[in-house]
């Protein structure tokens, strides 16, 4: 296996995941209404029920929708992540995950592949969603576009490879619906997307700590920095450690020497 | 002596590795030796062993949780195997699973076709992970899906097609990137009679006129023909194997469907 034939094998991933995209048209427009929803009827709701005040990476007093913006891509990249990957768990499209499995370039390098083609797939929903957004009066610094761009990507590939590394360790799931309630709604609740830490931090030092330890907060935050031209530093290390781990879990659960995979043929 | 031979086969597959796209000349299809495999206490596999020579078709029979799940799983490396080991044309899978793998076509249980795609998309997507480059994949899968007969249906999304035609479409993307050996896990599960028959007949044409190497596993044993060989796999062993009028003659039985049920002692369907 020579370097042009990961190369085309990459391309291949990516450019399905993005057929699979464009072609279930709903899926497409639910990933773009979702947030929408959020941005226009429960943040307009809460706007007068939170006051944000000033806290980098603003420089003034900003609306609640705007505040909840990066939060929003961080739901956008959430909700992408775990649909493309764990899905391969789910019955009817367990076949998709054999078919990747026996391509004859490494394991690693096919996650790898899956991840980047998640990714690719999110960074384009949510600039779309920022497109939207700008009419609706959310307009970071033009500069913004471009420097959150690597912030996206970072944020994508570590959700990603948090959700190829459930993937691998659960067995089976029945429907998207379990997702949602054990890992998409914790971590997006207990995470700085819909509100401010200090806040949190004065209702419940408990739940702060826990919002401090859970990726996704890093990851908006990274996000939130880099859409105002600013680098979070803390952020952007915690995304990095995380991604870094998550990729290692995956990595080892998908392994075929290693248990997870026997184990979940085992129970079969 | 097979001792000796593999670390020379070993040796030869390391200087030959990035050069052979073609697999190596003399080597076996597959060669399965001493495998056996458990999950947890519950051994699915004890001490398999068989081989497949170039051109045979040979059908893996056996009941519903005979193992023959596991021992595809194994070969095409879902998971590796603890013990024994697996050569497909000379090639270990667990220690050079890239050059086992890209020689094998498979065809698996569970229909893997995606269909938000048309055919033609999906027959692309599994050539680029095997890396061939798009315009000789279009000349194979033209190819291949004018052989199983769907040329019409190319730009068709694969939701569109019944169940035989979806796995005429299996069959025509395991082939795509050539392999000379091909694994089919009960492939007409679920089919009517005209696909079963059009499936078989492909596959024995395969055989015949490409000399590839098939391992078809079944529980029907309808779909085991005197033509073929037969592998009698039972609570993870080898009961019996080899040409089918053979192992009928060796049980003094009178049809398949008898040696079967003498091997296993119990009741076929």
């Amino acid at each position: 296996m020579r370097p042009v034939h990961y190369y085309r094998c990459l391309r291949g991933i990516v450019w399905r995941e993005g057929l699979r995209f464009l072609n279930q048209r709903g899926r497409f427009i639910a990933a773009l209404v979702r947030p929408l929803v959020w941005l226009v009827i429960f943040a307009a709701g809460f706007r007068f029920v939170l006051g944000v005040s000033i806290i980098p990476p603003y420089q003034t007093y900003i609306p609640y929708e705007e505040y909840i913006a990066p939060g929003l891509i961080g739901m956008i990249q959430l909700f992408q992540a775990m649909q493309s990957t764990l899905s391969m768990v789910w019955d009817r499209e367990m076949g998709s995950m054999r078919t990747l499995l026996v391509s004859p370039l490494p394991r690693w390098f096919l996650l790898v592949s899956k991840m980047v083609a998640t990714v690719a797939v999110s960074v384009l929903q949510a600039y779309v969603f920022l497109g939207i957004a700008w009419f609706w009066g959310i307009q970071p610094p033009p500069l913004g576009y471009l420097t959150v761009l690597p912030a996206l990507i970072l944020s994508g590939m570590m959700l990603s490879a948090l959700g190829l590394f459930i993937s691998s360790a659960i067995r089976q799931l029945e429907n998207f619906a379990g997702v949602m309630n054990f890992v998409i709604f914790p971590m997006f609740f207990a995470s700085s997307a819909l509100y401010p830490l200090w806040t949190v931090r004065e209702a419940n030092q408990k739940l702060y700590d826990i919002c401090m330890v859970n990726p996704f907060t890093h990851a908006v935050e990274l996000v939130r920095f880099a859409l105002y031209g600013q680098f979070n530093l803390q952020a952007c290390a915690v995304v990095v450690g995380a991604l870094i781990v998550f990729m290692a879990l995956a990595i080892l659960g998908y392994d075929p020497g290693r248990g997870l995979m026997v184990r979940r043929a085992g129970a079969e | 002596m097979s001792g000796e031979g593999t670390t020379t086969l070993e040796l030869a597959t390391e200087t030959v590795d990035r050069s052979a796209d073609v697999p190596t000349p003399q080597a076996q299809p597959l060669i399965v030796a001493g495998l056996s495999h458990a999950f947890g206490k519950r051994q699915a596999l004890r001490d398999v062993a068989f081989q497949l020579e170039r051109g045979d078709r040979t059908m893996l029979l056996g009941l519903n949780g005979a193992g023959k799940t596991t021992l595809f799983s194994l070969i095409t490396r879902l998971y590796n195997h603890r013990s024994g080991s697996i050569r497909i044309f000379g090639w270990e899978i667990k220690q050079k699973p890239s050059e086992a793998l890209a020689r094998l076509g498979v065809v698996f249980q569970l229909p893997t076709l995606d269909p938000d795609l048309s055919v033609a998309q999906n027959l692309f997507y599994h050539a680029a992970l095997h890396g061939l480059p798009r315009r000789e994949a279009g000349a194979r899968i033209e190819r291949e899906i004018e052989r199983v007969g769907l040329t019409d249906r190319m730009h068709e999304k694969a939701r569109t097609l019944s169940g035989g035609q979806r796995r005429r479409v299996e069959i025509a993307r395991a082939l795509i990137h050539q392999p000379k050996m091909l694994l089919l896990d009960e492939p007409t599960v679920g089919l009517d009679i005209a696909s079963r028959q059009f499936l078989l007949d492909h596959v024995r044409m395969l055989c015949r006129e490409e000399g590839l190497a098939a391992l078809w596993a079944t529980h029907l044993i309808d779909e085991v023909d005197s033509a073929a060989r037969v592998i009698v796999l039972h609570r993870g062993r080898i009961l019996a194997e080899g040409p089918v009028p053979e192992v009928i003659s060796r049980t003094n039985a009178a049809s398949i469907r008898e040696a079967f049920d003498k091997l296993t002692g119990e009741r076929s369907e």
